[in-house]
């Protein structure tokens, strides 16, 4: 237990010395799951929108298919893009392999069918509610899509950070793809399991606490926003 | 009978007296099933350009699925609906406009809820700012304008949802009980609302189960019972002396069970 209280210590004193290591890191992991969350948002909201707002064949298969893909396993999701990436693959040739680039791509696939799946949730239960009065007022399916997108929007914020969630956590599928390459593509969750193994379990044990305390705050944002649009009805 | 015909004898020569130039839209042979069940049965009627129709009758007699149908919401299995003596399409239903018993607001702002519906219909720019300030100023929501819609009372609510509807200009107004939940004053406010949509050349079809609300704001009367017409004619002529059994127990507050008693004295059983 002694250790334990030792490596927190010099973990509280290495996140406030502000260790130009650790902010490396965390600055990766930051930019890595933001763009990953944001091209995953770009593509899953539209599409979990028109899912949930049209009725078309083989909508029921669609929405199954995007709820099963929100348990992909992402070391199988890194092992896809792995080879999609690797030098014989058909993306070889843009030697994306062990950079950010494809530590992004294998996020965004794992994280696109969660937003997507969850927006057709929120959307479908929102068409509920609308569907007649658009009908009687005649909307067209684009202003129905982004009117869907844009009053779900409070629900749709805790979406995204569903996404964020799964994608600052994750560690399968960067470590794949990215390698662990120290200035290049470590990452919080990939450091921390390489020291742990290393035995440095103060840099872990700081790392960690970072790492919680970011899903701390950005949880708490969201759910600020979403009281105050509460109170306004507009959630 | 001014401007509604019915099923049954009348309806042919109803529907001949009525000039067809003023005739909005026309409800023939109209059915409907739904889970094996008849809804609606054979309605047949004709609304004209400018009236004020009323639709009565107890709960499920198909009041509501009528009005869904003829603003389109709805197919009907059988029968023909003709808005201005062509099929209603789409486009004709831009000329309708519907106002439902629970008004469904955006989750946006009173301003925004009027911007949406007008921006549907591609209106933009001054014209569409001076109509929402109308609507506003109609509604006396002005000063709510930038609140959120559905933080309004239930009346206020009701009173943008009615006029968002008639900002777009319609020929033909659709309201679903649109007073069922509201106080006295909100009632009257509503009322008022449609009177005056009417007086400007509006035309209404009103669902209520109020008999006050009727006698105030009706000109024809349809009362509907099992998904057909029980009686039609005009509206204090129908309330005041119903000519038909449904009506008159509806007004007595009995429930009416249908000429079913009859038919089983007629039927003289299968084998026995």
């Amino acid at each position: 237990m002694d250790s334990f209280w030792s490596a927190l210590g010099g973990a509280i004193g290495l996140v406030f010395a502000l260790d130009p290591d650790l902010m490396e890191i965390i600055g990766l992991s930051m930019r890595v799951t933001l763009t990953a969350v944001l091209f995953a948002c770009l593509i899953g909201l539209p599409l979990g929108a028109a899912v949930g707002t049209f009725d078309f064949p083989g909508r029921t298969l669609v929405a199954v298919v995007l709820n099963a893909l929100m348990g992909l396993p992402p070391v199988v999701v890194g092992l896809l893009v792995y080879l999609v990436l690797s030098a014989s693959g058909p993306l070889g040739p843009l030697r994306l392999l062990y950079t950010p680039t494809a530590m992004i791509i294998a996020q965004m696939v794992l994280v696109t069918p969660i937003v997507a799946a969850l927006t057709r949730q929120v959307v479908e239960d929102l068409t509920r509610e609308y569907s007649e009065q658009f009908a009687s007022m005649g909307v067209g399916p684009l202003d129905r899509l982004t009117a869907m997108l844009w009053d779900a929007r409070y629900s749709l914020l805790t979406v995204a950070l569903a996404g964020f969630g799964r994608a600052v956590a994750e560690v399968g599928a960067v470590i794949i793809v990215g390698g662990n390459i120290n200035h290049v593509t470590r990452v919080m969750t990939t450091t921390i399991a390489l020291e742990t193994s290393k035995g440095n379990l103060q840099l872990a044990l700081a790392l960690g606490v970072i790492l919680l305390a970011i899903a701390f705050a950005v949880n708490a944002a969201v759910m600020a926003l979403r009281a105050s649009a509460v109170r306004s009805a507009y959630a | 009978m001014r401007d509604v015909a019915f099923n049954g004898a009348a309806s042919a020569s109803t529907l001949e007296r009525a000039d067809a130039q003023s005739t909005l839209l026309e409800v023939a042979n109209l059915g409907f099933s739904a889970g094996g069940e008849r809804l609606l049965n054979g309605i047949d009627l004709s609304i004209r350009q400018g009236s004020r129709t009323l639709i009565m009758g107890p709960n499920g007699s198909g009041k509501s699925l009528l009005l869904r149908m003829m603003h389109g919401l709805l197919r009907p299995d059988e029968g023909t609906i003709l808005w201005q003596g062509a099929p209603l399409t789409a486009e004709a239903r831009f000329a309708q406009a519907m106002v439902f018993q629970r008004p469904v607001l955006l989750r946006r702002s009173v301003l925004a809820n009027l911007k949406f519906a007008l921006s549907v219909r591609g209106l933009r720019g001054r014209e569409r700012s001076d109509r929402i300030e109308s609507a506003l100023a109609t509604a006396g929501l002005s000063h709510l304008a930038r609140r959120p819609a559905r933080v309004l009372s239930g009346g206020e609510q009701q009173r943008l949802s009615l006029v968002r509807a008639l900002a777009c200009d319609p020929e033909l107004l659709f309201l679903d009980e649109p007073t069922a939940n509201l106080d006295p004053a909100s009632t009257a406010a509503i009322e008022n609302l449609v009177l005056e949509a009417n007086a400007r050349g509006v035309t209404i079809v009103l669902v209520t189960h109020d008999a006050g609300q009727a006698r105030r704001l009706g000109e024809d009367l349809i009362f509907l019972q099992n998904g057909r017409v029980a009686e039609t004619g005009p509206a204090e002529q129908v309330l005041n002396a119903p000519q038909s059994e449904p009506v008159r127990a509806w007004k007595d507050g009995r429930i009416y069970l249908g000429p079913n008693m009859q038919n089983m004295k007629e039927f003289k059983g299968r084998g026995n």
